[in-house]
């Protein structure tokens, strides 16, 4: 520690606090986006974020390192109440396991963001999460408290359940890279955790870093794939649609 | 059971909340089979702390609910435990029938039919509780069996007449339940039917 900067009085703590401007480390944000861009960041593991997103916005979250777990609840921005509701999104679908062209449902019987792309495919709309005191202080910061944070989504590790109800975790190898590509439906409000899903047993990794990135994009159009696929999706745009009509 | 000083029936469709001390027992009576009881359990002292799906399923590891099963608060404390059970298998993860997601799973011409969401909203009231306190909850005797691709639904109930479930209250609970009055699916076979409610001092 001999090349410790003298901080004894505020002008050598001014000159250490400066000097650290423009540092880069592995788990932070790109501040401003770069432009074309509405968010970039990464998540390292135990890293939270919450942000809004506009109705239409893509959000790619990827796997970079192919352990993480990625944590994710949704809620519709204009009123917080109206929120990620598992249950009926594994109900109203007919599935228990989430994968490109899913949506994800509010408790209002609407569309919250859609499931554009999947190359993992390992998904869980189950368990919960290991990072419950992450999601309270990143809703904190945007006025939610302990009453606001639902059954969550898990992305990047699948769980799958046995006839007679057991659960079990997908063992797979790492899949570095793998990515979920989610539109916006609402203008929403989003926030993730990196921690290990709940029954991983091997939650020790170090590396297990999510990206983010997130751009402007045109919401659902009427020849929509997603909405057309099947008529609780279609209801579930239409409602949207007429929640917007203002 | 022991002395039962609690006794009521709940009408079908209709909506009840109850306070069950730590150490009483709830039997939950299925008087005419296939009644899908929803259920949500909040901490009485405070009712930020409430059921989690969630941490039930993972502690037991197991999607299903019967005998055994410890239904778990968001902040990882027992609340209540299942401890007779003559149906065999109950649901946590099909959630509560709305107003909304009936326009979704049927039509919108549902929207205006009764549904549990409804039911929890004006009982949870008198408690306090808002939208914000509804999570994902248990429907006692509902089968939702899922299918080895993911398939997922409500299916022909496992229940009949007189079927029950008892749980053991671990500390002070406000239970909060719809007699759920869906019509669309085989939950309540496709008639409500009144259930019973028992609480019973250890």
């Amino acid at each position: 520690m001999t090349d410790r900067p003298d901080t004894s009085r505020p002008a050598g703590a001014r000159e250490h606090a400066r000097s650290m401007d423009g540092t880069v480390v592995a788990s932070m944000p790109t501040v401003p986006a770069p432009a074309g861009s509405l968010w970039e960041e990464t998540l390292g593991r135990g890293a939270y974020a919450a942000r809004r997103l506009p109705r239409g916005a893509r959000l790619r979250v990827t796997n970079l390192d192919g352990t993480a777990c990625a944590g994710l609840v949704v809620y519709n921005a204009e009123q917080p109440a109206e929120r990620l509701n598992a249950a009926d999104t594994v109900k109203v679908q007919w599935n228990a396991y989430l994968g490109a062209g899913s949506v994800l449902l509010s408790d209002m019987g609407r569309s919250l963001m859609a499931v554009l792309e999947d190359s993992s495919g390992h998904h869980d709309l189950f368990c919960g999460t290991r990072g419950r005191e992450r999601f309270l202080v990143a809703l904190a910061k945007h006025g939610l408290g302990r009453r606001d944070l639902p059954a969550n989504l898990n992305l990047f590790r699948g769980v799958r359940v046995d006839p007679d109800g057991k659960l079990e975790p997908v063992r797979r190898d790492p899949a570095p890279g793998e990515h979920v590509l989610l539109r916006a439906d609402l203008d929403v409000l989003v926030a993730i955790v990196n921690v290990p899903h709940p029954l991983d047993e091997a939650h020790g990794r170090a590396d297990a870093r999510v990206r983010l990135e997130a751009w402007r994009g045109e919401p659902a159009g009427e020849d929509d794939p997603i909405r057309l696929s099947t008529p609780e999706r279609r209801r579930a745009y239409e409602n949207v649609e007429d929640y917007l009509l203002r | 059971m022991s002395e039962i000083v609690f006794d009521e029936v709940v009408e079908a469709r209709a909506p009840w909340s109850r306070v069950v001390r730590k150490g009483q027992t709830l039997r939950i009576v299925d008087l005419h089979g296939n009644q899908a009881v929803d259920f949500i359990v909040y901490a009485a002292a405070d009712t930020a702390e409430r059921y989690s799906a969630p941490d039930t399923v993972v502690a037991q590891r197991n999607l299903f609910l019967g005998v055994g099963t410890v239904l778990m608060s968001n902040e990882g404390r027992a609340m209540m435990t299942i401890v007779a059970d003559n149906c065999g298998r109950h649901d946590t993860s099909g959630g509560a029938c709305s107003c909304e997601s009936n326009t979704l799973r049927y039509g919108h011409h549902t929207k205006h039919q009764h549904a549990c969401v409804d039911n929890f909203l004006l009982e949870g009231a008198r408690h306090g509780l808002g939208k914000r306190d509804l999570v994902g909850n248990i429907n006692w005797f509902m089968n939702v069996p899922v299918e080895a691709d993911g398939s997922l639904g409500i299916v022909d109930g496992l229940s009949a007449p007189g079927k029950y479930v008892e749980l053991r209250a671990e500390l002070d609970c406000l239970v909060l339940v719809s007699n759920c009055p869906q019509i669309n699916n085989p939950c309540n076979g496709f008639a409500p039917t009144p259930v019973q409610m028992q609480i019973a001092d250890p």
